[in-house]
Parts: C-alpha cells; structure tokens; sequence
C-alpha cells in the first residue's frame, strides 16, 4: 500500500473525522469533562489491547482476557472480604492473571494447540471460576485512596490515571514492537513462523511469554475495573475481549498476523470509545452499541481483503 | 497390441517462466504394456506426468488417443478419456467408506435420487474380486495402509474404465509385500488391455515390472527402448550421463580441522546411525534420492528436529538436541531446502530478512540500529553481488536465484563455521547457479566447512570433495572425490539391498 492509504492512517484520519462529526452534531460531546469521562471509560480496553497487539502481530489471540477481568474482580471482592489489606491483593491478583496466561500458553506451545480454540475454552473456564470465587454478589466499599486513584486525573489535567498509565506502556510497547528485536521476531513469526524458527528465533519462548503478559494485564485491568466502579463483580467487564479485538483488528493488525502498527491500534481503541460515547449520549440502547462493535470487526477484517482483491484488478495486473 | 498407441504424446514441450521443463518430449503408452519413465529428480518426470493427467497443458506439441490428437482441458477431461493417475500418497476421504470413495460422484441410485449402497458394495466387491484383492468395501479409508489407499484408488480407476494407468512412485512407502501384491494387480490389470506407465526410483522394479522404459534427463527425451537387454548401467548411464565441463570451480583448499562430527545420529523412522564429520576447508556432499533422509539429517543437525540418539559436535561443541539457538551459536548456518517457507519471511524486507539471524548483534541500546541493519544488508548485498532495487523492498519480488542470495547472505552474515546448504541451487538459472558455486568454493577457501545437499549430480561430483550417499535413512557410501562418478553415486543411492 502507498504511504498515504495506509490502513492505520486511514483509520486515524476516520478518528479525526467522527470526532469533529460529534463536535458539531452531539450536544455535550466535545467537552473536556465528557471526554475525560470517554477516556476513562475506555481504560481497561485499551490496556488490553496493548498486549493483544503483539499476540495479533504474532498470529495468535488470547480471547480469555474479558474471563481473566472478570475472575481477578471476583479475587479483588472475595480476598478484600476476607479482610486482606489492597495492597496484598493487587500484586496476589495479579500473580494470578499471570497464572491464567501461563496455561493458555503451554496449551498452545506445548501442545501445539490453536489459540482461538485454546482461549475460547479458558474464557468459558476463567468466568466459571469468577463465579466460584464470587458467586453472584458484588462487594464494594474499597479504600477511597485507590478508588480516587482509578477514576480520579492526573492533576492539572484532565487525564484519567488509567489513561496516563496506557500512554506510558503505549510508549513502551511502540518502542518494543516496532525498534527492538523482540518486535521484528514477532512480526517474523506472525508471517512466517517456519522461517523465524529456522532463522533461532525462539518461537515458542516468545508466545509463552506474549500469553503470559497478556493474562497479566488482563488481571490488572480487572483490578481498575473493580476500582473504578468500586465493585467487584464476577461478570465484569462481559464481552470486553470483543472490543479489544474490534480495536486491534480495527488498528489495521492483520488477523493472519505479521502486520500492523500500534499507532494503528491507539487510533482504533480511541474510534472505538468514541463511538461507544456517541452511542451512549444519543442514548443508544446496549444491544445497538453491540450491534455496531460487531459490525465495526467485520468491516475491519473485510475492508483489507476486499481492497486487495480489488486493487490488482484495477491495476489489470496480477 | 493395437496399431496406435493407446495415448502417446509426440514433442511435447512446457514451460514454467524461464524453467523448460519438457523440451520435445514424445512417449507411446500402448495397451497391456508396462512403460517405466526413468530419470534424476528435476529431469521432468512429473511434468510429464501432469501433462498427460490434463493438469498442464502443453506448450508445443500434442496429445494422441488412440491415434487422434486431443486437447485435455483439465483433470476432469483425462478421467473423461480414461486416464487414471495414482499418486505417491492417495487423497481420500478418511471418513467415507471404501466403496464411497470408490463411487465418489458416481453412486449408483435406486428410484428418488436415493444413493443404493448395496448395489455399490456389491460392485465393490466385484471390483477387488478382478484386482484380487481382500479388502471390506464398508469400512472407512482412514486407518488403511497407503497400500490400501493406493488399491483403493486402483479400483476407483477400474470402475470408470480407465484404460491408462499412471503410477507416480507408487512403491516409495511400500513395504516388499505391499510392493510385490501392488505388481500383481498391476500385472492382472496389464493382462486386461491396460496401457500402464510406471515411475520408480528403484531400478530394479522397473526391470520387474515393465515392458518398455523412456528416459529423461533436464526435460529431454534420451531414449525409448525395450528393457529385455538393457543393463542396471545402461539405465543410470541414460539417466545421468552428460558432460560435466568446468562448471564446477571447486578450488583446492587446505583441510583443517574437524569442524562438525556427526555421531550415530539418529531420529526413529526417519535416519539411522549417521556419523561423518566435516574438516574446515571441505565441502562435503550428501546425495541420494529425494525421501533418502539428507534434509532430515541436516534439520536436526541445526536443531529443527529432535534426534533420538547420537552426538552432533562443532568446533568441539557438543550441541543439545532440537535448538536451533544453540546451533548458531556454536557456529553453524543452516540454508534450508524450502525457500519460501523456510529461508526467508516473504512479507519482509531484504534487509529485514538478512537482519533476521542478527537481531542481538544488531543492537545498539535495547533497541536494533536500523542503519546498522542497512549497513549489514548493503554489504552482504554487494558481496554477493545481488540484484535488487531498494533494500527497504519486499523480498517476494525478488527472482529465485537472488532470493537464494539473501538467503546465504543472510546466513553468511552470522560468520559460520559450519555451513550446511540443502539444494542450494534448485530452481535458480544456470548464472546464478555458477555464481553460488564459486561462492561455495571460495567460503571453504577461507577455512569454511562445507557441507552440501544436493539432488544435482554433476553438482555434486564438480563440487565435493568427498561425497556421502544416503538411502532409506542410512548412510551407505563414503566416496572420496577421485572415485565419485555418477554411476558411483547413483548404484550406492538406488542399490535395493547390497
């Protein structure tokens, strides 16, 4: 593709577009207090994309992180009911995000298992084991120095701490993926995992490892969740694995692996919330915002593949 | 026998790009008569074959049945015309029945369209009563020997009259009963009118089996002849025979040290008791056919496969089984047989993929110095005097013999000692081939130890010093340069039992 009909900047410059679409046509929209609001609201999404990101670029997906949420919310209530102090819970909690991505990960690299497969199995499994740690009641009343941390800004700014946390490991991981050796070996094994591996790159060390951050920050994600709401639920955060891989596949990350930027995926987790907000200030049902997740994945799995049946045929050459 | 030949083809010639694989080609498969088709891998046997299963089409040249020319538009139309083809490893449904497989398509109906699957068991039945063979048409096709799979598809081929019967290295898997039952049905349907061609490897089975043998050698027709007469020799020497010319520079260079020693390696059911060793300085070849196990030993000697026993040594390392990392490490390069899968990440750029093998070496802080990268990639480029427009282009543009140079850059970058090249040469033009020739030479002039897998005989024979021949997962000859001819290498990489 040329540089200008880059995918991701397609989807950056359709960011920029529905954002000034919103500032003129929804009242309320392009306020600093709403937008503060749609950021944080997209908090935990963006957090996980971030790792899912460089599952996707490795041709693998982890779709248990929404589960892995939900059964570290259920850790947080059940350990801060039976009078553990938060700050033991969080790292405990997130030990045990690392545990659940350690499994998917063997599953997979061990015994040479899909992830798809893998991972739908875990997500069933890790949301059953949400409700045996929890059941379905919610605790709450959490120490309101770490729920002002969840919701409250970075002061001076209008910036969620969530948000400015996601920029700082944004930062980190664009450097990662894109100017180390670890993000060329990714981009190798998701393309041509036959010729990373002949090449000594360590395919399935890498994956592993991926599967295991990817489970830890789903669990530290299910830590905000919990904060932010000030509510440890078993079935937080339902459905949050589908808006993540909206975002990343939205991001232009090919599902097939081996393509894709993170500047993609940020322009695609920021659409993403902003059309959720949209959605919800016209005051959109639940069921349509889902309808137009759904539709946004499939437009951004489609819109590639069509674009690259059609293009030789206008070029009339093969 | 009939006056004309049942299908015969009369100068054939295919072209793939630059590659001719069948130059004027003519051969007549004539009605109870076995025809062997004999020649090296790469000399068109198997395009020869696809052309007469309607796959290819040729470019010059016609098909005759029965005396009259036809135009074969695709499988489909030579099925149509009675020409069966059974392959190496038959493809069907696992999950059918024998008899389904068989009347796949064609299932005989009672009244309402409803499939009678009596009546197909019954003529199953039928079927394998004239092949003489003892086989339950009920039971599903998965779980059956490729023996059984290939009598089945024989059967298939039997039920819709084929009259022309192809065989592609149909005895490759067999065990020597299951080869000796396949002759017997092959003889059986011979008696009944059917014109067979038979592709083997082993000699002796053509000597066994067959009336008449066409060689080929590099797409071209050698010889059609009657086998009563001709000699084990006479067949290799057609197969083989060609000037050798000074293609092959292979300079002398000062021996050293030993630099890879390869002890009783083995892998269960793929190789057995392979030691050798490779001196810096050498080039070493391992020829035999396609299936030997040459690509297998250099795999797992680079750590892609495990291995079950045995020792691999470089430069005094003893390397841990199945890393890929630790080869390196200590040394070696592997530049695999599949290019495309294997050698280079298509989607990338030359430079990414020469960049690849150096990821650490790359470094500069924590993160990889893209003009160190460059830098890599234009050197390598210019050494091996690649041909390319940008550095930054995807390497999939790139024609097959350059894709081999970013390949062997790629590895040569890593500074081996050990070089293990698998078909370095395979379907790259005749200039390049030169050039990676003279390439090979001058790394084992620099102390470079060189070992080299190759199908191409006088490949091997102009560039080995020493020559080890593989079959059926042994190494069974250790042939010094002075001794290596292509009948040498061809009687140790055929001979059935010694």
């Amino acid at each position: 593709m040329t540089r200008v009909l880059r995918w991701d900047v397609l989807v950056g410059a359709l960011l920029v577009a529905v954002f000034a679409a919103g500032s003129l046509a929804v009242p309320g929209f392009a306020t600093t207090g709403n937008l503060s609001f749609a950021l944080g609201d997209l908090g935990e999404i963006a957090l996980i994309a971030l790792a899912m990101t460089l599952l996707v670029v490795a041709a693998e997906v982890d779709l248990s992180v929404a589960s892995v949420l939900g059964l570290s919310s259920a850790l947080v209530g059940a350990l801060w009911d039976a009078g553990l102090a938060i700050e033991t819970i969080i790292p405990l909690v997130v030990l045990v995000g690392a545990v659940c991505g350690l499994v998917n990960g063997l599953l997979v690299t061990r015994l040479g298992l899909p992830s798809l497969a893998v991972t739908i199995g875990t997500l069933a499994l890790y949301r059953g084991l949400a409700y045996v740690v929890l059941g379905d009641k919610a605790v709450a009343q959490f120490p309101p120095a770490y729920t002002a941390l969840a919701v409250g800004d970075v002061p001076g700014t209008p910036v969620p701490y969530p948000v400015a946390l996601f920029a700082l490991l944004a930062v980190v991981t664009g450097v990662v993926l894109h100017a180390t050796g670890f993000g060329r070996a990714l981009y190798a094994i998701g393309a041509q995992e036959q010729a990373a591996f002949f090449a000594g790159i360590r395919v399935k060390r890498i994956k592993l490892l991926l599967f295991v951050l990817s489970g830890t920050v789903a669990a530290f994600a299910g830590v905000v969740f919990t904060l932010r709401y000030g509510s440890a639920r078993a079935d937080n955060g339902l459905g949050v694995e589908l808006a993540v891989i909206a975002a990343v596949l939205l991001g232009g990350v090919d599902f097939d692996g081996g393509k894709g930027t993170l500047g993609g995926v940020i322009a695609g987790v920021l659409l993403i919330g902003l059309l959720r907000n949209l959605l919800m200030l016209g005051d959109v049902s639940t069921e349509i915002q889902s309808i137009v997740t759904g539709l946004l994945l499939i437009v951004s799995v489609l819109t590639p593949r069509l674009v690259s049946l059609v293009r030789p045929a206008l070029k009339g050459t093969p | 026998m009939g006056a004309h030949p049942t299908l015969a083809l009369a100068g054939v010639s295919k072209s793939f790009g630059a590659v001719r694989a069948l130059r004027d080609v003519s051969i007549e498969l004539y009605a109870g008569e076995a025809h062997a088709l004999a020649g090296e891998n790469g000399a068109g046997k198997s395009t020869l074959v696809k052309t007469l299963a309607g796959v290819h089409r040729p470019d010059q040249g016609v098909i005759l049945l029965d005396g009259e020319p036809v135009v074969l538009t695709g499988p489909a139309d030579a099925q149509q015309a009675g020409v069966a083809v059974i392959y190496q490893e038959p493809t069907l449904f696992p999950d059918l029945s024998v008899a389904e497989n068989i009347f796949m398509g064609r299932q005989p109906r009672r009244s309402l369209g409803r499939i009678d699957r009596a009546a197909m068991r019954a003529q199953t039945r039928e079927l394998f009563g004239r092949l003489g063979v003892d086989l339950d048409p009920g039971r599903p096709t998965r779980g059956l020997s490729i023996a059984d799979q290939q009598l089945v598809e024989i059967a298939k081929a039997l039920s819709r009259d084929a009259r022309v019967l192809i065989m592609d290295e149909p005895t490759a898997a067999l065990s020597g009963a299951e080869t000796a039952r396949l002759f017997s049905v092959v003889e059986a349907l011979r008696e009944h009118g059917c014109a067979i061609l038979f592709i083997s490897h082993r000699l002796d089975e053509i000597f066994a089996l067959c009336q008449r043998v066409t060689t080929l050698r590099d797409g071209q027709w050698i010889a059609s002849e009657p086998v009563a007469g001709l000699t084990h020799d006479d067949l290799v020497r057609r197969m083989v025979g060609r000037d050798l010319g000074a293609l092959y520079p292979k300079q002398d260079a000062a021996v050293g040290d030993v630099a890879l020693k390869v002890e009783r390696l083995t892998r269960e059911g793929v190789f057995t008791d392979v030691s050798f060793e490779v001196r810096r300085g050498e080039i070493v070849a391992l020829a035999g056919l396609v299936g030997a196990g040459r690509s297998e030993v250099a795999r797992a000697i680079f750590g892609i496969d495990r291995w079950d026993a045995g020792t691999v040594t470089v430069a005094g390392r003893e390397l841990p089984p199945g890393s890929p990392t630790a080869a390196m490490g200590a040394g070696l390069a592997l530049v695999p047989e599949d290019r495309r899968q294997q050698g280079l990440v298509m989607e990338m750029s030359i430079e990414r993929n020469i960049g690849l093998t150096g990821l650490r070496s790359l470094r500069r802080g924590a993160t990889i110095s893209r003009r160190a990268e460059r830098d890599r990639a234009a050197d390598w480029a210019a050494r091996l005097r690649l041909k390319f427009a940008r550095l930054g282009d995807g390497v999939g543009v790139l024609s097959g013999g350059n894709q081999q140079k970013v390949v062997l850059a790629k590895w040569l970058a890593t500074e081996p000692s050990v070089l293990v090249v698998d078909e370095p040469t395979r379907g790259i033009d005749v200039g390049t081939k030169a050039e990676v020739h003279r390439l090979l030479s001058e790394l084992a002039g620099q102390g470079i130890a060189v070992l080299m897998i190759s199908s191409d005989l006088p490949e091997v024979l102009g560039m080995a010093d020493r020559v080890l021949v593989m079959r059926e997962g042994r190494l069974t000859a250790e042939i010094p340069r002075a001794e290596a001819t292509e009948e040498s290498v061809m009687h140790a990489a055929t001979r059935r039992a010694a």
